[in-house]
């Protein structure tokens, strides 16, 4: 046997139908869950860097995957789309300037109009927090929330604790540093959500300005200060400041952000020695993160993530399809 | 830097509650010794100063100055203002963040502290602005600023009436545990208002704003407070309605100070009566009721700061109708005699009204200073409590001379002024 019909087997063991019919929050998993889809994940990294021009998976032939895209998003949209495609699925990739939406059209007239067109999958990132979620009421396939508003964005949330898992083996007890613009980012909901359910000490550390009043209640830890909040922390997870998400400002200057929150080699000592730095992308360089910090690969995985992102996202879809059909071939 | 002593002194120590004969050992720039009592044993060769039974207290910290500069020269220095401070044995000064341009960056923060320093007069700090261009909009850069040495932040005589950026400017501040200060003034009700509300100024024909325009902005104020947990300094507190609205909050305890311009403690809106210009003020003049209740909070401790609120106008600013005029006047040369009149003419004990003016400031601002303690910077002034003067404006260092103090005969006069260790001024 082959090693690629052993990759192609070990897939197929590893594959498991989704806990519910769409992915639209991390709270949509369970620890048991979650550690199926990234062992399924997993081989699919391996699959992915094996492939060296062997034809795609069929895992998700026939089907339709559609990509809704109401914000711009080139990384996550091509993400999603390169897991459908490596998955044997048909995509159509749908930016809102191009469609109907831009003319008036509502949510809901666009998902009735995609519902009788059929899809298996409908992956929408939206602005609106509880976009995906009325979505997934109105149409009769799997919707994917590729991130809501200020709400969730789940599929971020299973790649970072993919990458996690395969830097650091596993990330029961790892103390992990979420950084910055808190109070904005689906990002930091779906990893606190995500991280704490897998037993990870999850801290936020920004300007007051810009962690949410209530967050001491999400389970975490709260700072304020990067030294204190940095101290002993495997990881730090930076975020992007969202400005073009503020109404009025919330920090003074992107010059003084960067002095007290931004990530660099100094504020990075004050972590546990190795810690290893992420971020979801993409970066504002110099505002949130040093290119010093985000281009060193001895202690930088934001390129393990962007990765991991496609592995993910095919473990999700291919997940979700077994579940709503069983057709996965 | 050499050793000196000052002896045969009555002692006057705010933060320790001391009022007695003593001698206070100054060396390397800081207070040595502190001998409370009159056992002191003159070492041989130490240089002695007599006070010959004169008050010695630390020198006194005004946080509310404005300065013409930057941009406004004329109307006074960093250098006039210096010398204006130590001849009124103001050992520290914070100026005022209403420049122009404002001090709302970190490079202007160490501007005023580079030429302060350099001016080897006085202590000079500056006060931030809270925000950009004191817009009251956009934020200003308050970590960088904090870093740069900026004691407190705030709009100056601007009010913030955009709530959601106090607020924000209250919560994001916490982050330094920084200090921010506002006129408590509802701008829609003070608009044009150039006294206060009442009898008076309809007689005079003057628009007025009501006390409670004060007590409706400090509630809003404090409820942000209560809200962010913001460290905040009601800045010119000046009614009876207000120091209520204070003293509750203090009651729930929120870390809420305040402060009075000496003129408040010292004025009543009847002084406004024959249209003097030196009197109009902001906030304006208040009643009678209201400047006993200041007193009295001054005697309670729920005050922490007395300021001179010293802001120089040139005359041509001054020389106008009384609605058209400059608020302000200078006050840092008179400082002490007018809080002196609190002693003796309403029976404040020295020590109560020495308090927001040395340690009770020291205190707020983080400072080391303001204290008759071993250790602490001998920032020092000596003063004869009782000795009668006439306040001559023209006389006064400051290059604006919008005192209303003018021809008033007060009582108090400083002797000495000592900013660590090196004598600044000598009557």
């Amino acid at each position: 046997m082959s090693q690629t019909t052993d990759l192609a087997d070990r897939i197929k063991e590893r594959l498991v139908p989704f806990p519910r019919p769409h992915f639209l929050s991390a709270g949509d998993l369970n620890p048991p869950a979650a550690l199926a889809l990234l062992d399924l994940a997993d081989e699919f990294v391996a699959h992915n860097r094996a492939m060296d021009g062997r034809p795609t998976l069929d895992l998700m032939a026939g089907r339709t995957v559609v990509n809704l895209f109401f914000e711009n998003s080139t990384r996550t949209s091509s993400s999603f789309e390169i897991a459908a495609k490596r998955l044997g699925a048909d995509v159509v990739t749908m930016p809102v300037t191009a469609s109907s939406v831009s003319k008036g059209e509502t949510l809901i007239d666009t998902a009735v109009t995609l519902n009788a067109m059929k899809p298996d999958v409908l992956v929408i990132r939206h602005s609106a927090s509880g976009a995906a979620d009325l979505l997934s009421q109105k149409v009769g396939c799997a919707v994917v929330n590729a991130g809501d508003g200020r709400h969730e964005h789940p599929t971020q949330a299973l790649l970072d604790l993919l990458s996690l898992r395969r830097a650091f083996g596993d990330v029961g007890g790892l103390t992990i540093a979420i950084c910055g613009d808190i109070a904005h980012s689906r990002v930091a909901r779906s990893n606190v959500a995500l991280l704490s359910m897998m037993g990870a000490r999850v801290r936020l550390i920004g300007p007051p300005t810009l962690v949410p009043g209530d967050a001491d209640r999400w389970g975490c830890e709260v700072f304020h200060d990067m030294r204190e909040g940095l101290e002993g922390c495997d990881v730090v997870m930076m975020l992007r400041l969202q400005l073009e998400r503020m109404a009025g400002d919330l920090v003074p200057s992107t010059r003084e952000y960067f002095r007290f929150w931004g990530l660099d080699r100094e504020k990075l000592a004050w972590a546990k020695p190795g810690a290893r730095v992420m971020h979801p992308g993409p970066m504002n360089r110099g505002v949130e993160i040093d290119s010093d910090v985000a281009d060193d690969l001895s202690v930088s995985l934001i390129q393990d993530q962007v990765e991991m992102g496609v592995a993910a996202r095919m473990a999700v879809l291919a997940a979700l399809s077994l579940r709503n059909d069983g057709a996965v071939r | 830097m050499t050793a000196f002593a000052i002896v045969n002194a009555r002692l006057l120590d705010p933060s320790s509650d001391h009022d007695g004969p003593g001698a206070v050992l100054v060396q390397d720039g800081r207070i040595a010794e502190v001998v409370r009592g009159t056992a002191y044993q003159r070492p041989e060769g130490l240089q002695i100063i007599d006070a010959q039974g004169a008050c010695l207290s630390p020198g006194l910290i005004d946080i509310r100055v404005k300065t013409g500069e930057p941009g406004a020269e004329p109307k006074e220095t960093l250098k006039s203002a210096s010398l204006s401070a130590a001849a009124g044995g103001v050992t520290t000064i914070v100026i005022q963040p209403d420049t122009d341009p404002a001090v709302d960056d970190p490079a202007m923060v160490d501007f005023i502290h580079r030429r302060g320093a350099a001016l080897n007069l006085v202590n000079v700090y500056a006060a931030g602005a809270a925000t950009q261009g004191r817009d009251g909009q956009r934020m200003a850069e308050i970590g960088l600023m904090h870093e740069a040495g900026a004691l407190y932040f705030t709009d100056g005589d601007r009010v913030i009436a955009n709530t959601r950026t106090l607020m924000r400017v209250m919560s994001y501040a916490g982050a330094f545990n920084a200090l921010i200060a506002c006129r408590p003034a509802d701008p829609w009700l003070s608009e044009g208002a150039v006294a206060t509300s009442g009898e008076l100024s309809t007689r005079l024909g003057l628009s007025g704003a009501p006390a409670i325009a004060e007590r409706i902005q400090l509630e809003r104020d404090l409820a942000l407070v209560e809200q962010t947990g913001a460290r905040f300094l009601v800045d010119q507190i000046s009614t009876e309605g207000a120091l209520a609205c204070l003293a509750r909050a203090r009651a729930k305890g929120l870390e809420v100070a305040a402060s009075v311009s000496i003129n408040h403690l010292c004025f009543n809106e009847l002084d406004i009566g024959d249209y003097r210009t030196f009197y109009r003020l902001d906030p304006p003049l208040r009643a009678e009721g209201d400047r006993q209740a200041l007193i009295e909070a001054i005697r309670d401790g729920l005050i922490e700061a007395v300021t001179s609120a010293h802001a120089p106008a040139p005359a041509e600013d001054k020389r106008r109708p009384f609605a058209e005029s400059a608020p302000g006047a200078v006050g840092l040369e008179t400082l002490l005699p007018a809080a002196l009149t609190l002693h003796h003419q309403d029976g404040l004990d020295l020590l109560d009204i020495l308090r927001p003016l040395t340690s009770g400031p020291a205190t707020l601002m983080g400072l080391d200073s303001g204290v008759l303690e071993p250790g602490a910077p001998a920032d020092l002034m000596l003063f004869d409590p009782d000795a009668p003067i006439v306040i001559d404006a023209a006389m006064l260092r400051s290059k604006s001379k919008n005192s209303p103090f003018d021809g008033r005969r007060l009582q108090g006069r400083v002797l000495g002024t000592w900013v660590g260790g090196r004598q600044v001024f000598a009557a």
